[in-house]
């Protein structure tokens, strides 16, 4: 029988399966941060059980870390407790790699996997962090998933998991300049709704994801789980291969061969069958901006807030007049005459170093607008960092009066200094605009890294296709 | 992890679709490293009208008086009645361990998303999908009737109303049964550690470049 990329992964890990489906998943890659893990460590002492497999461990911190004046240290004691506490347990415990607070490769985990060439295709991949779901961009099953799961894969080295119903979510076509990888996923969550993909994997297929870079399709991966699905993957090709070559953890010589060899069947049969099909034409999708406080609450940079009055749903009609009371804005605003406070270049959505070569372009010879107080440029790990200032990017930003700091999730999660004060209004390349996610009562619209850039520029949303 | 049996609860209605987790607990709580304590900050931004910081007396902060959950009618209710998709957003646990610390030991809603319904099962806090239509009408029934209660029963699976109603409602056999004995999923995964142990020694052998 013809199988997906799904059903292919889900049967090569499941190591018992109960009664009811209930599987136990064997887990390859497990990624640790400080946030999630120390509740985690904590259980495994108390019930003096062991690590199983050391050598599946990545961890690094990111969540809480400072993006400035990295010689002081962690300047606020609670966030310091918890980086300490990771240091603290990984000293203990172990791993295959750390890249603590200050290394030279530390960074955003779902930025640092990849680049270190520890995620690799074929593997199950969980994190305490939805955003796991990045990872599938390598025809990884990849999975966030909560402490309890921690402590369990831990423990056990596996996840229980039932399996979900499979989505194809395919996008022919090819998108028009200045349309990111974040637009399509933007547009898709528009189209299916937060909730859409609840229940499912979703693989992303058609030739506009072929013709996406790495990094496009682990900015449309990473935004499956703002669609509802737990997991989102793309089959391996050649782009896959080229990427991996040559990182730190992938595997060389001989090996290297045999796992290529491997990997080039981790792709859906013809004829596989899906319990949904999405379809979508990249050819007509514009640049997106969203507007609420839900990634589906979403219009194209030549479009407008919508009125709650336009929804028949009165649950939905009454949402959408929350979300436009929390974002200050008027129904039927056109998305350009929208003015912004702050920008945020960064987070593991676009912080990879594609996403600033392209928000770079736009900045290149251009100054921020006067009315923004402030836009950071925040990438995703140290080794981004170092290569952007290689190629210059750096200079460009601070010349057009974008700040440049050191890597870190920041701003994506507000869990350091850098956040939005309350009403303050910001054009994000992150992932969620939920009510005081950048901040309390901070406003948030998503948007791509050259989307952002030129929002900066103009100190409004613009379309980025102006000025290129 | 705390049995679930039966048992009967005050309902609170929260009237909205796609609560996320930063609602729930919002992120300067999640520095904690601490499993416990997290249920006066549940809702922090709606429940008060100042910005809540760890490590601050929570009894002297402003409440705001439009929240549900501060009307004197709700106080104590153990049964949390939402709309869609509760619990989008992160897969941070602080959310399950908010509610439960609160006083919460079940959430009754349309959907929910999936990995917030997964950690909820590993904190004795059960999540209840019922259709739309019910949903509906319990909303109507709590907000007409002061000191709304539901008996719910795991083991029969159903959601009972004070008139006689009486809603089934699915789970997972396994979840099921590892909530009603309070079962530890560690210890029960580790029964097959003979098989992970096996299985492992074989992805050796075929994949010996994931062992580096
Ligand atoms: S960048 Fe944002 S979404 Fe990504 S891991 Fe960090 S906090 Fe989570």
């Amino acid at each position: 029988m013809q199988q997906t990329l799904y059903d292919r992964l889900w049967v090569n890990h499941v190591v018992h399966t109960e009664e009811d489906g209930t599987a136990l998943l064997y887990i390859d890659r497990h990624l640790v941060h400080e946030v999630t893990s120390p509740q985690a460590f904590e259980g495994l002492k108390l019930s003096g059980r062991k690590v199983w497999r050391i050598s599946s461990i990545v961890a690094t911190a990111d969540h809480n870390t400072p993006t400035r004046d990295w010689e002081q240290g962690i300047a606020d004691p609670v966030s310091r407790l918890q980086v300490e506490t990771l240091d603290a347990n990984i000293h203990e415990v172990g791993a295959l790699a750390y890249f603590p607070f200050r290394d030279a490769r530390q960074g955003i985990v779902h930025v640092i996997g990849p680049e270190q060439g520890a995620t690799l295709p074929g593997m199950t991949v969980v994190c305490g962090d939805s955003h796991t779901s990045t990872h599938g961009a390598f025809a990884c099953l990849a999975h966030g998933i909560g402490t309890s799961e921690v402590e369990h894969v831990l423990a056990t080295q596996c996840l229980l998991q039932k399996k979900s119903k499979c989505m194809l979510v395919r996008v022919a076509g090819q998108t028009g300049k200045g349309v990111s990888a974040k637009d399509i996923a933007l547009a898709i969550i528009g189209k299916i709704g937060t909730a859409g993909g609840t229940g499912y994997a979703i693989e992303f297929g058609g030739s506009a994801i072929r013709a996406l870079s790495m990094e496009g399709r682990m900015t449309l991966c990473n935004m499956a789980i703002e669609a509802g699905a737990r997991a989102g993957m793309v089959a391996v090709d050649q782009t896959t291969i080229d990427y991996l070559q040559g990182r730190p953890f992938a595997p060389r010589g001989e090996l290297w061969d045999r796992a290529v060899a491997y990997w080039r069947t981790l792709r859906s049969d013809d004829g596989a069958r899906f319990d949904a099909v999405v379809d979508l034409d990249a050819g007509s999708l514009q640049p997106q901006v969203t507007w609420g406080t839900s990634p589906e609450m979403v219009a194209t940079i030549a479009g407008a807030v919508p009125a709650p009055e336009d929804f028949a749903d009165p649950v939905t009609s009454e949402g959408v007049a929350r979300a436009l009371q929390y974002m200050g804005l008027a129904p039927r605003t056109p998305i350009k005459q929208i003015s912004i406070d702050k920008v945020f270049i960064g987070s593991c959505t676009n912080s990879r170093i594609e996403d600033l070569r392209a928000a770079a372009a736009i900045a290149r010879g251009r100054q921020v607008a006067d009315n923004v107080k402030l836009a950071l440029v925040v990438p995703g790990s140290g080794l981004v960092k170092r290569q952007a200032e290689s190629e210059g990017l750096d200079k460009i930003f601070k010349a057009a009066g974008f700040e440049w700091r050191e890597p870190g999730c920041s701003m994506c999660l507000a869990m350091n200094d850098d956040r939005l004060e309350p009403g303050e209004r910001c054009a994000s390349t992150s992932n969620r605009n939920f009510e005081g996610r950048q901040g309390a009562g901070g406003r948030t619209h998503l948007v791509s890294p050259e989307m952002a850039a030129a929002a900066a520029i103009a100190g409004h949303f613009a379309d980025v296709r102006d000025l290129i | 992890m705390q049995q679930f049996t039966q048992f009967d609860g005050l309902v609170a209605p929260l009237d909205r679709a796609n609560v996320d987790t930063d609602a729930i607990i919002p992120k300067q709580f999640l520095k904690s490293i601490k499993r416990s304590g997290f249920g006066p900050n549940l809702f922090d931004e709606w429940r008060y009208l100042d910005v809540g910081q760890p490590g601050r007396d929570n009894s002297q902060r402003p409440l705001n008086p439009d929240f549900v959950l501060n009307q004197a009618r709700f106080r104590g209710a153990q049964i949390l009645l939402t709309r869609d998709n509760f619990g989008c957003g992160s897969s941070r646990e602080h959310a399950p361990w908010a509610l439960e610390d609160y006083g919460f030991r079940a959430i009754v809603g349309s959907t929910f998303a999936d990995i917030f319904f997964n950690n909820c099962f590993k904190n004795g806090l059960l999540p209840i999908k019922l259709p739309a239509a019910e949903i509906d009408a319990l909303f109507a029934l709590v907000t007409e009737q002061t000191g709304y209660r539901l008996r719910i029963d795991l083991a029969a699976q159903t959601v009972a109303r004070p008139d006689g109603r009486t809603i089934g409602f699915d789970v997972d056999p396994f979840r099921k049964y590892c909530l009603l004995n309070g079962f530890d999923d560690i210890g029960l995964t580790l029964r097959h550690a003979d098989k992970i142990g096996d299985f492992e020694a074989r992805r050796r052998i075929e994949q010996p470049w994931l062992f580096s």
